[in-house]
């Protein structure tokens, strides 16, 4: 019996793909992260969703160290973050994340964007990183693109460009901050099939989105926070039909009714 | 609530397509230009008020045509068609003299004495440089404008490499060219270097492979870094040190737009990769380095460059052990260095700044390191956006060489001034026409500068469109 639940342990151990225990972050003395626990699972699709200020954002971004936390341990694919920067670029180079304002690279060409860091962090040859980039740009649908500059493309391109920038790394995880939050009501539809897409191919990703049609659609869990704190962790069909907490009640009605 | 009714029939459906028309004569070609740049703003007559304002701008426009073509067309009589070109008969000073003062020119002539710049050419631009050893700083000067060509002119192929040798080469050669090489050094001391160079190179490899420890493994850069440094001084001494049967030219004897350049140049090729190190240092999150780079940096900009060449002249040797001495040019060369860097980290620190802190966070999310990130994302956009600064930098230093008269060195402006002492010469426009042709080459110096960075800035702009 013993043996057994040792060897269920090990096998949970090896599915873990993140796993966040006692996670506390302050801005100067603002609480903005208060006690996260939150284990996700390879092939895990999660979707965090709250009022805006709530610490979704720096969640995800403490998952990658583009945000520090103070207390707390938190572990990517076994990995431990801390300050060695040798975890760091380990973390970040199984990570890929994809931001709300692009953050494409404006002197380079839409492929110079996708290769760069095969090239410099994979050590990659440039032609094997330009296949590999072609390829993720025929999947977001923009390989015409290739050697146009960012600021020629509409928003909706931008950003499938920066989902093929981060997919060329071949990222075990996808963090996605607000994916859709600045662009344009027509561009939104592409971005959010290309992550449909990406769902369906069995990629682990966390989605801090308020596409509430998305998340019923390609989430696994769905979670709520707000002030910091995770209150509410459902599937998304009882998420929507039958929320918990209050906060939820009130979130969910101003953002589904109108 | 009932609605406001509209109108039956839409009167503003077109039916069938628009044409497209040619645009207006005030809109396209040559007429276009002329009406948008000059006359429109002078041509409105449709109420009193702009009548008399398209009257003023044309009387303005008419004051001003009239002062500059008077005063280009003064500077054009003074510099050609009224100047002396030559002299023939080998008579100097008499050649400008006016028959009044006992030459052959019309009494109340006031023109260029071009003579008497060709007779002192040489010393211009060359200073008291033996006039034998001439042909080394021909050499130098040619392959440098060949190479700079090469790097500058876009279609030409291999101009990375022809950048790394005009960095690397280039400056080895020239030093030799220049003072003849042959330096004294002991041959044992440069080897000890090169070997323990070779030495730091190795602990850096091993500190890199984690063969040394973790505590190693932060510090491996710098070693590495270190060790090809001090291997490549060494290198370059022992090279310096090889006697290529060159006379040796003392730099006391350099001096006129020889000294310019010198100084200029090495000012300028110095100033911006230390002046982003220093940017880069202030910015820093460490605070030892960030601190130390401000107190530099501040030191440096809060002096006026007089003071330092003066002290780096006159005070340095005071403090140095006796016996201890190094070449006057080389100190100023350091003086001006440093003092440019100074000014080249702060532009280079406003560009920046003006990069938005999403391309960092890009940068670190795909997993550059610092040094990837600096060098491949935000450097060649700050300095994009900072060419006009930087290039107003480098003009800035090559005006500013003139300074180095103040301690005993000829730069071209210098050894100009000494010439005009030359009483064979010596006529009312002598030093004017002095003035004149040492500020047409500056002039020609920085407005090449400044017409390069507006067509760097251009170009840029347009494969970068944000």
């Amino acid at each position: 019996m013993a043996q057994n639940t040792s060897k269920n342990a090990q096998i949970d151990a090896d599915d873990i793909m993140i796993s966040m225990k006692g996670v506390n972050k302050w801005f100067g003395s603002f609480h903005v992260l208060r006690d996260i626990n939150l284990t996700v699972y390879k092939g895990e699709r999660i979707v965090i969703c709250g009022p805006s200020g709530s610490g979704k954002s720096t969640l995800i971004r403490c998952l990658n160290r583009l945000e520090e936390h103070q207390a707390g341990d938190i572990t990517v694919q076994g990995i431990t973050l801390n300050n060695d920067l040798k975890n760091i670029d380990e973390i970040r180079r199984e990570v890929g994340m994809v931001f709300q304002h692009f953050n494409l690279f404006p002197h380079l060409s839409i492929l110079e964007n996708c290769t760069l860091a095969p090239i410099w962090v994979r050590r990659m040859p440039k032609a094997r990183a330009e296949e590999i980039a072609m390829h993720y740009l025929e999947r977001v649908k923009i390989p015409e693109q290739a050697l146009k500059y960012p600021g020629q493309l509409s928003g909706g391109q931008q950003q499938r460009v920066a989902i093929a920038r981060a997919l060329c790394m071949e990222p075990k995880l996808m963090l996605f901050d607000e994916p859709t939050s600045a662009l344009d009501p027509e561009m939104i539809k592409e971005v959010l099939d290309t992550m449909v897409g990406l769902a369906e191919d069995g990629m682990s990703m966390i989605c801090v989105t308020h596409e509430m049609g998305f998340a019923r659609k390609v989430a696994n869990r769905v979670i709520f926070m707000d002030e910091g704190q995770i209150i509410e962790e459902k599937d998304p069909e009882s998420f929507f039909n039958n929320p918990e907490n209050d906060r939820t009640k009130l979130f969910l009605s101003q953002i589904l009714d109108h | 609530m009932a609605k406001t009714p509209i109108a039956k029939t839409p009167e503003f459906v077109r039916t069938e397509e628009a044409p497209l028309l040619p645009p207006p004569a005030t809109e396209a070609g040559i007429t276009g230009w002329l009406w948008h740049n000059i006359f429109e703003s002078m041509a409105d007559f449709n109420s009193p008020l702009a009548a008399i304002r398209s009257l003023f701008m044309i009387l303005f426009s008419l004051i001003l045509v009239y002062v500059f073509g008077t005063q280009i067309y003064g500077l054009l009589d003074f510099a050609i068609f009224s100047a002396v070109f030559a002299d023939p008969e080998g008579v100097k000073r008499q050649a400008c003299w006016t028959v009044q003062q006992g030459g052959s020119l019309p009494d109340g002539w006031h023109a260029a004495c071009w003579p008497f710049v060709v007779a002192k050419q040489k010393f211009a631009l060359f200073g008291p440089f033996p006039s034998k050893e001439l042909w080394r700083i021909y050499l130098a000067l040619f392959a440098g404008a060949a190479g700079l060509a090469w790097v500058l002119i876009e279609r030409l192929p291999f101009r990375r490499q022809a950048g790394l040798l005009m960095l690397t080469v280039y400056p080895l050669a020239t030093f030799i060219l220049l003072t003849g090489g042959n330096i004294e050094v002991a041959m044992t001391q440069v080897a000890i270097w090169f070997v323990f160079g070779l030495a730091l190179i190795t602990i850096g490899r091993l500190g890199n492979a984690g063969r040394l420890g973790p505590v190693m493994n932060e510090f491996a850069g710098i070693f590495a870094g270190a060790g090809w440094l001090v291997v490549a001084f060494s290198t370059v001494a022992a090279i310096a040190a090889f006697d290529f049967n060159l006379e040796p030219v003392d730099t006391g004897d350099w001096g006129g737009l020889l000294i310019t350049l010198v100084v200029a140049v090495t000012g300028i090729v110095a100033s911006l990769p230390l002046g982003i190190i220093l940017a880069l240092g202030r910015r820093s999150d460490m605070p030892v380095i960030s601190v130390l780079c401000t107190i530099f940096i501040e030191f440096w900009r809060g002096v006026p460059l007089i003071t330092v060449l003066f002290m780096a002249s006159v005070m340095l040797p005071l403090f140095l052990p006796a016996g201890v001495n190094f070449d006057n040019l080389l100190r100023a060369l350091i003086g001006v260095m440093l003092f440019s860097a100074a000014y080249m980290a702060e532009v280079v620190r406003g560009g920046l700044q003006a990069i938005d802190k999403g391309q960092y966070e890009g940068a670190d999310a795909v997993g550059l390191s610092y040094w990837q990130k600096m060098r491949l994302i935000i450097l060649p956009q700050a300095l994009t956006h900072v060419i006009p600064g930087i290039v107003n930098t480098f003009i800035g230093l090559f005006k500013d060489t003139t300074l180095v008269s103040i301690v005993g060195i000829f730069d071209l402006l210098g050894a100009g001034q000494s010439a005009i002492a030359d009483a064979a010469w010596s006529t009312p426009v002598q030093a004017i026409t002095m003035y004149l042709y040492v500020g047409i080459i500056f002039f020609v110096f920085c407005f090449g500068m400044s017409r390069y960075s507006i067509y760097m800035e251009n170009k840029l702009s347009k494969s970068r469109r944000h």
